[in-house]
Formats: structure tokens, C-alpha cells, sequence
């Protein structure tokens, strides 16, 4: 796939319509995140965010819009489009019984990588998660947030342009979710991996984040957090986000 | 993608359900336990109370325990097939479903993979079940097993291609007893699995008739023939000809364009 522009951007979402049994779930979203940047999907339960993300993953099909992931489109060039791609999803998608190492490995497969690379790559994201003590650990004995980890480093064996997260702090302690946050604000900074972090929590989003703000399946505010803030004339990202949401049809 | 791409995703993904049913001892012995109850008290009963005429492929009046082993063997690839494929709707494994189909590789290549898997996992507790039926000294040509391999291996793909479309379909599956009660029972004994058709022709012409409609009753006579090394053409034509229509169902049920996956999941939203 010939990508559209020298550097295309790593997910580009035009004019996205997608409604359920006649009743809108998203109408005429539109956004693109560059390389490297750190973009936080923030909107209440039932915003459209897990919905969005199963479109983007193509886990179903929007015939209203376009989605590009770095210059291919997911329904005309899904295999380029989907290789690009690194996914968290929400539940929790390792396998209990099996160890780290088959889990990676499994997902290495899925990718089509080589035995030889999918072990490179597998130390290397490990060590930069911090996990690489547990490789022949059982994942049913490990932490949420370790679990969580493992995740991330499971998305990013087959070095996708765009990392996405869907809520992925869920049922994580502070702690942890701290790390969590740091470490793919990391990822974007040191490796130039754009990231899309879904969430509801206000207190994950750091200033220098870009903030989309989706209500009701439409976009509120999308911007760097002090603009998102200026525009809707609030002290606070907080506030923004309150003024936005509630009481909004 | 490479060839060798294909290639190293169809083996990760055998490998892994392979993996998952070793870790799963509890599976496998409900597998097993499950064909032996029928043979073992079941079959004790009915020697008896019904007797079993010469009728092709057997050449001699035989036992009824020797004439449910291929509907036992069905039983038992009938319940994997349902297992591996609703399991993708409930419990964690629709988690694994989604990891599964952002795979770059083609989806009808890795749903194909996936029922090739699992059908691989329901041959192993076929030869376990046929082990464990000799020990026990049911006298059956078991030098005729691995004759075997083509019938179960298409068996698997048609069950498993059955379930992956019933996952797609129903909107709710609260627990695999719903599945139990209306599909896996009736499919099971509204077959030539338990009684050969023309018995059950004495009893219900309607049943006889029903029966006759159930793929699985072909995938029941195949599996028999086998064992005898002989072909039943119509029985491998009816059940090539379900597994392909069920198998192209099913990949289109996971179509994204379909959105049955949408369907389901509204909630979520």
C-alpha cells in the first residue's frame, strides 16, 4: 500500500457516521492523530468511544466515512491497515492458563512474524514494560496492572504507527495506573507511536495530551487541552468536560 | 503477506488451542466420560431390549455397543464443535475473538484456521475415546482408525463452522444449556446415531423423515463407513456440501460489513 503522503498521518477518521437499528451511535466524526502524538479519547459511558474503536479495529463496518491508519484505508487495504495497528481492548483478551511467552508468541503469529523476531521483539517490549523477569510466568498469576503491561508490550510486537487504548486503566489501582499512563506517554515521546487512550477519567490526561472530547457520538472539543479549556471558557479541563456532557442532547 | 506468514499464523493459532486444551483437563475428561456412560450403561441396556440387522457396512449381525460407537464419535466432536465456537461468544474467549480478527491475515483465513484447530482437538478425543473403547474390549476394526481421519476431520470442520454461525446469529447466549437443549440434543438423537433410520421408521415415519434431514446424521453414516473402509458417497456429498454452506455463513457472519458482531454489542457502546 503506497501511503497517501511522505508521512501519513497515523489514524485518520473523516466524516464517520454509524448508527444501530436506526438510532445514531456516531455522527460526522472527524480527527487525525500525527505520529507520536498522545491523544485522549474523553467521553462518558456510552459516548461512542468502544464504538468508534471497534470501527477502527474493523470489527464491524461503517459505510458513512473513512478511516486511515498511517495512509491505508480499513476497508479498502484492511490487511495494510490492520498491520499498522496495535490494539488494548478493554476486557482483558490474555489467556489465563497459557504463560507471557505463549501469549506474545501467539500474537506474533496472528502477525505473521518469524519465531527469530517475535522472540527479539518479545524481550525488547517486555524489558521496556518492565516484565521481563516474567516470561515463563502463567498470567493467571499476575497483577491487573501487570496484566495490563503485558498487553500493551503484546501490541506493540509487531511495531504498529498507532497504539489504541480502550479504557484500559479499569479496575487498576492508582499506582498502577499511574505507571500505565507514564509509560505510554513514553512510548509516544522516545518511539514516535501515536496513541488514542479512551477513558472517562479526567485524571488521566496530562497538558501536553490532545484531547478529543466525544458526547453522544459527536465531538465536543478536540484540541490541546489549554485551547479545549479557553474555548468553552473554563478553569478547568474538569469543567470543560462537565459543561460538555451534562445536560447536552 | 508471505506465504510463510499464512503459514506461521495458521501453526500459532493450532498450537494455542492445543495449548488451551492440555491446560483444560476438566474439558477433556467431560469429553470423554460423556461417550463412555453412553457405551458403557447405555449400550449394556439396549443390547437386549434392541437388536441390530444386517444392514451395509456391516457384513454380520453385530452389538449394538459396536453400532453407536461412530454416533458416539459424532457426539463427541459435536459437543467440541459447539464448545469451541459458542465459547468464542461467552466466557473470555470473546476477548480472544478480537485479538483474533485484528489480525492483519484475511478473516475467512483465520476463522478457517481456528475451525481447523479446534477440529484437530476433537480428532485427539476421538482417538482417545476409540483407546479407551479398546481397552475396554469392544471389538471394533481398529486397524481401520486412521481410515478415520478424512470423515472426522470434515466432521469437525462442518460442526465447528455450525457453531462459529450460531455465535454470529443469536443475540444472546445466557448458557451453553440453551445450546444443549436445542441443538446438540436434538441433532444427537433425531439422527442414525442412537438406531439405524429404518428403526426409527417402525416407531415415527415423521422422525424417520426428520432424521433424514439432519446433517449429522450424514456425518454419522460417513464416519461409520469408514471404520469399514468403504465410502459412502452420499453421506461425504451431503456433509461436503453443509460444511461449505455453513462455512461460507459463518464467514460472512463475521463480515464486518454484516455488523452481527454490531448487533451484539450495543450495549457497549
Amino acid at each position: 500500500m503506497i501511503p497517501a503522503s511522505p508521512t501519513p498521518s497515523a489514524l485518520c477518521v473523516e466524516g464517520l457516521t454509524f448508527s444501530y437499528s436506526g438510532k445514531p451511535v456516531l455522527e460526522d466524526v472527524s480527527f487525525k492523530i500525527e505520529p507520536g502524538e498522545f491523544t485522549v479519547l474523553l467521553g462518558p459511558n456510552g459516548a461512542g468511544k468502544t464504538t468508534l474503536f471497534s470501527l477502527i479495529t474493523r470489527l464491524y463496518d461503517s459505510r458513512v466515512g473513512k478511516i486511515s491508519i498511517n495512509g491505508a484505508e480499513v476497508r479498502a487495504a484492511p490487511g495494510a491497515a490492520l498491520s499498522r495497528l496495535g490494539v488494548v481492548f478493554q476486557q482483558p483478551t490474555l489467556d489465563l492458563d497459557l504463560t507471557v511467552r505463549q501469549n506474545l508468541l501467539y500474537h506474533a503469529a496472528l502477525h505473521g512474524l518469524s519465531r527469530r523476531t517475535a522472540a527479539e521483539r518479545m524481550e525488547e517490549k517486555l524489558l521496556r514494560v518492565g516484565m521481563q523477569d516474567q516470561v515463563r510466568a502463567r498470567v493467571r498469576q499476575l497483577s491487573g496492572g501487570q496484566r495490563r503491561r503485558i498487553e500493551i508490550a503484546r501490541a506493540l510486537l509487531h511495531e504498529p504507527a498507532l497504539l489504541l487504548l480502550d479504557e484500559p486503566t479499569v479496575g487498576l489501582d492508582i499506582a498502577s495506573r499511574r505507571v500505565l499512563v507514564d509509560h505510554t506517554h513514553s512510548l509516544c515521546e522516545e518511539q514516535g507511536v501515536a496513541v488514542l487512550w479512551a477513558t472517562h477519567l479526567i485524571d488521566e490526561v496530562e497538558d501536553r495530551d490532545t484531547v478529543i472530547i466525544l458526547h453522544r457520538g459527536k465531538i465536543r472539543a478536540h484540541g490541546d487541552v489549554a485551547t479545549v479549556t479557553a474555548a468553552a471558557g473554563s478553569a478547568s479541563l474538569g469543567g470543560t468536560f462537565q459543561a460538555l456532557t451534562e445536560g447536552r442532547q | 503477506m508471505s506465504a510463510a506468514a499464512y503459514l506461521r499464523c495458521f501453526l500459532g493459532i493450532v498450537y494455542r488451542e492445543l495449548l488451551r486444551f492440555v491446560h483444560q483437563r476438566g474439558r477433556f475428561i467431560a469429553a470423554l466420560v460423556r461417550p463412555l456412560v453412553w457405551l458403557i450403561v447405555f449400550a449394556a441396556g439396549f443390547r437386549m431390549a434392541l437388536g441390530v440387522a444386517i444392514s451395509p457396512p456391516y457384513k454380520t449381525y453385530i452389538l449394538y455397543e459396536i453400532y453407536i460407537v461412530p454416533g458416539l464419535i459424532g457426539m463427541i466432536q459435536l459437543f467440541n464443535g459447539m464448545q469451541s465456537s459458542l465459547s468464542m461468544v461467552y466466557d473470555r474467549e470473546l476477548g480472544s475473538m478480537r485479538v483474533l480478527l485484528v489480525s492483519p491475515l484475511p478473516r475467512w483465513f483465520l476463522l478457517l484456521s481456528r475451525l481447523a484447530a479446534s477440529t484437530l482437538v476433537s480428532i485427539v478425543q476421538v482417538y482417545a475415546f476409540l483407546f479407551l473403547a479398546w481397552a475396554y474390549g469392544i471389538r471394533l476394526p481398529y486397524g481401520n482408525a486412521l481410515l478415520l481421519l478424512p470423515a472426522l476431520f470434515l466432521t469437525g470442520l462442518m460442526l465447528g463452522s455450525m457453531g462459529l454461525l450460531l455465535s454470529s446469529l443469536i443475540k444472546q447466549l445466557e448458557n451453553f444449556a440453551g445450546v444443549m437443549n436445542f441443538v446438540i440434543f436434538p441433532m444427537f438423537f433425531l439422527s442414525s446415531a442412537l438406531y439405524p433410520i429404518w428403526r426409527i421408521k417402525e416407531g415415527s415415519p415423521l422422525l424417520a423423515q426428520l432424521a433424514t434431514f439432519n446433517p449429522f446424521t450424514y456425518a454419522v453414516e460417513m464416519i461409520r463407513f469408514s471404520f469399514y473402509g468403504q465410502v459412502n458417497v452420499h453421506a461425504v456429498a451431503v456433509t461436503l456440501g453443509v460444511t461449505a454452506i455453513l462455512l461460507a455463513l459463518a464467514i460472512l457472519g463475521y463480515n464486518p460489513a454484516r455488523g452481527m458482531m454490531a448487533r451484539k454489542r450495543t450495549t457497549e457502546a
